[in-house]
């Protein structure tokens, strides 16, 4: 059966066959939607679908009320199902990767951050800016900003940082996004702007 | 503490795109299937959704979703 946005909403707000139909039909898209995304057939096979559809389901109809018709239903289905199933698959890939080793870095021999740069004036520059930016990581950020975002500068992905420090995905972003301001605020008040920036980091 | 060139220069990207007011990725969450839809239509995003492109932006996770969102719609389309 082909609905429009109120149709979907009416059916699976209903009750009986109705709901129980459009249930059905939403869980078909959703596991023919991911299938023919993410499929690989290693780390993703049918019981990980079904189990992938069925938390997604969950939360679309948690969140029916905040569906506002501003796309089309199945694809705001589809929006939260690629977030359920890739947070999974996400957290699998990191589930035995410790924070604190990952961002102590010790005993690692640090890569230069100003290498291949072919200018003495921007290679100075850059370490100038390079020091005042690792001054600031240490001055102006709180101890849960600097490990948020450093985790994130590792490519943790912010859920697991979440799991690791017991908080959540926005409340990451959160942090990340306050500590952002902070170094560049910091970075300006010694008159580095982020035009400078751009074009001392450019190549 | 230390950073690879890859990291300081990922650091420089996301200090020279960030805002002082930002969406985070729930109110992504909400807007991402019509972003992804208008986007796909080549019309310009209105300002409520310019907010989701700039997170995308910074975003590494809702941005890596929202390319899989833009596949799927274009298979639902074909």
């Amino acid at each position: 059966m082909k609905r429009d946005n109120e149709l979907w909403l009416t059916h699976l707000k209903s009750e009986g066959a109705i709901q129980h139909q459009a249930l059905s039909d939403l869980r078909d898209t959703l596991i023919n939607s991911l299938r023919g995304t993410l499929w690989n057939g290693a780390l993703i096979d049918d019981a990980f679908l079904e189990d992938a559809v069925q938390d997604s389901i969950i939360r679309i109809l948690e969140r029916l009320k905040q569906f506002e018709g501003r796309s089309q239903f199945l694809t705001w289905a589809t929006s939260i199902s690629i977030r359920v199933a890739i947070s999974e698959l996400r957290r699998r890939r990191w589930k035995d990767v410790s924070l604190d080793k990952l961002i102590s870095d010790a005993g690692q021999v640090p890569e230069r951050a100003i290498d291949a740069c072919p200018e003495p004036d921007v290679l100075k520059e850059r370490e100038a800016i390079i020091k005042v930016m690792y001054g600031l990581i240490h001055s102006s950020l709180t101890e849960k900003q600097k490990t948020a975002l450093l985790a994130e500068l590792k490519e943790m992905p912010q859920d697991e940082i979440a799991r690791h420090i017991g908080s959540n995905r926005n409340a990451i972003y959160k942090l990340t996004h306050d500590a952002r301001k902070r170094l560049k605020k910091g970075l300006e008040a010694v008159g580095y702007n982020i035009t400078d920036i751009k074009a001392i980091f450019a190549n | 503490m230390s950073l690879s060139k890859k990291e300081i220069d990922g650091l420089m990207q996301l200090i020279s795109l960030t805002k002082n007011e930002e969406i985070n990725c729930e109110q992504c969450l909400s807007s991402v299937s019509e972003f992804a839809e208008l986007e796909l239509t080549g019309k310009s995003p209105s300002d409520a959704l310019k907010a989701v492109e700039h997170h995308l932006s910074i975003c590494t996770e809702c941005h890596e979703e929202y390319l899989l969102l833009r596949s799927v719609i274009r298979k639902m389309n074909d």
